[in-house]
């Protein structure tokens, strides 16, 4: 935010991401040099934070519960988004992840990628030079890199809204790894 | 919730069981997880309340210049900034005015110079022009997001420095600039001043510089944001120790490199 403030026009198009008066509500105003040196400090732990993740999905094996498998995954993930809104009833059977949870998932992987790989190009447009043309130009790759920043904040933002919806028991099996389950309650699927 | 969780990950206990079992779990899981949040927390405050190095809390500066000094190796004289057609150059605002808020007399403007074990010396623009003349139509990016294409005239700062070192003399590692008020300064590593992009201009869009836009010479450093492409200089200094710098002064990167 320290750093979408000194240049107000970044946005898609002629769309822009935050108004002034939000900036001066949160006290944002001349303060780029201290968003940029948090910036590329805290640009390390994404990139190590990231690397460790895939690497343990991977070697783990957990990446088969996180990766759609096949494009039924699209169907179902918009089932369980019209349920989550009240619209649908029941759920598609599903395995640790739901249908939605594993396109977010991914998503939010390819996304980290695509910002460290826009990022690569902005950081560096003239020695990486060909990676700014390979993305487009400066411009384009500044205009992703800083629209994927916005779209985590709402992933950020529904992911907890979530969380609090889905209630104790999830929240508890997030942080131990199990869950409980009622023997009654699952027998007819099983 | 009907989920299919393979079978060895599954154990069916009694609901005594699985509430103490839980119990256990969950108070040992939040204990680990609520130290991990303290200890990122505690992390955090460190970081952003250490002892300032020029402007930024020092765990910050320290990594700040580590990127610099991996930014300095990876720099490459045959890696460009991105050039253009001369008529594409547009977008370069007048972004400061420090250190030329002052009129200036061109005519009797003089550049200095310095280098260690020698004695001051001062150039005129007819020395300078001496050199021969480099046109480049490059990207220009400012360091608070905008960026736009400008076509500059002038010397290369390395064939200006090769006049100034004979072959067998070593150059200093780092070279500063000021205006001559001395208002506004900039440090350079010696590696990002003899790119070959590097120029010490004195045209844009093939006409003498502007007054606001740095008259009568800057420099055009299109491998660093626009902060280092200093406006009207009137000292040139090759140096040993790594020099001030405004902005890094500020709280900025002292690298700034692209």
């Amino acid at each position: 935010m320290l750093i979408y403030w000194a240049f107000p026009t970044y946005g898609v198009g002629p769309f822009h991401f935050f108004p002034q008066w939000f900036y001066a509500a949160l006290g944002i105003p001349y303060r780029l040099s201290e968003g940029m040196a948090l910036h590329f400090f805290f640009m390390w732990l994404f990139v190590i934070n990231g690397v460790l993740y895939i690497g343990y999905t991977v070697f783990s094996g957990e990446w088969r519960y996180l990766v759609p498998q096949s494009l039924s995954t699209f169907r179902d993930a918009w089932s369980v988004v019209l349920h989550d809104l009240r619209l649908k009833k029941d759920l598609p059977p599903q395995e640790k992840y739901n249908a939605a949870q594993q396109i977010a998932y991914t998503a939010i992987v390819v996304m980290g990628a695509g910002s460290i790989v826009t990022g690569l190009a902005i950081y560096k447009p003239a020695q990486l030079s060909w990676l700014a043309t390979l993305l487009g130009g400066y411009e384009t790759a500044r205009m992703f890199h800083f629209t994927l920043t916005v779209l985590y904040l709402i992933f950020f933002a529904l992911h907890v809204g979530q969380v609090i919806v889905a209630g104790w028991n999830n929240f508890r099996s997030m942080v131990t790894g199990w869950e409980v389950v009622n023997e009654e309650e699952r027998t007819p699927a099983s | 919730m009907k989920k299919n969780v393979p079978r060895h990950l599954e154990r069916t206990v009694s609901g005594e069981e699985a509430r103490t079992t839980m119990r256990g779990k969950t108070r040992r899981s939040f204990l680990v997880g609520g130290i991990a949040a303290a200890g990122a927390f505690g992390a955090y405050e460190w970081i952003t309340r250490a002892a300032p190095d020029n402007e930024v809390p020092w765990p910050q500066r320290r990594v700040l210049d580590f990127n610099g000094r991996l930014s300095e190796a990876y720099l490459s004289n045959k890696r460009l900034m991105t050039t253009y057609p001369p008529e594409r150059a547009g977008g370069v605002k007048p972004n400061g005015n420090y250190g030329i808020e002052h009129p200036l007399d061109l005519d009797n403007w003089k550049l200095q110079v310095a280098i260690p074990g020698r004695a001051a010396m001062s150039l005129s623009m007819a020395d300078l022009k001496q050199l021969p003349k480099t046109e480049m139509t490059t990207g220009f990016c400012c360091i608070e997001g905008w960026s736009g294409i400008a076509h500059w005239g002038g010397a290369q700062f390395s064939a200006f420095t090769k006049n100034l070192f004979g072959p067998g003399q070593a150059v200093p590692p780092y070279v500063y600039m000021a205006t001559p008020d001395g208002e506004y300064y900039v440090g350079l590593d010696i590696k990002s001043a003899l790119h070959p992009q590097t120029l010490l201009a004195y045209e844009q869009n093939g006409k003498p510089l502007e007054e606001r836009r740095g008259a009568p010479l800057r420099l055009a450093i299109p491998v660093k944001y626009g902060i280092k492409n200093i406006k009207r200089i009137g000292l040139i200094q090759y140096t040993d120790k790594r020099p001030a710098d405004y902005w890094a002064d500020e709280g900025y990167d002292w690298f700034a490199g692209l």
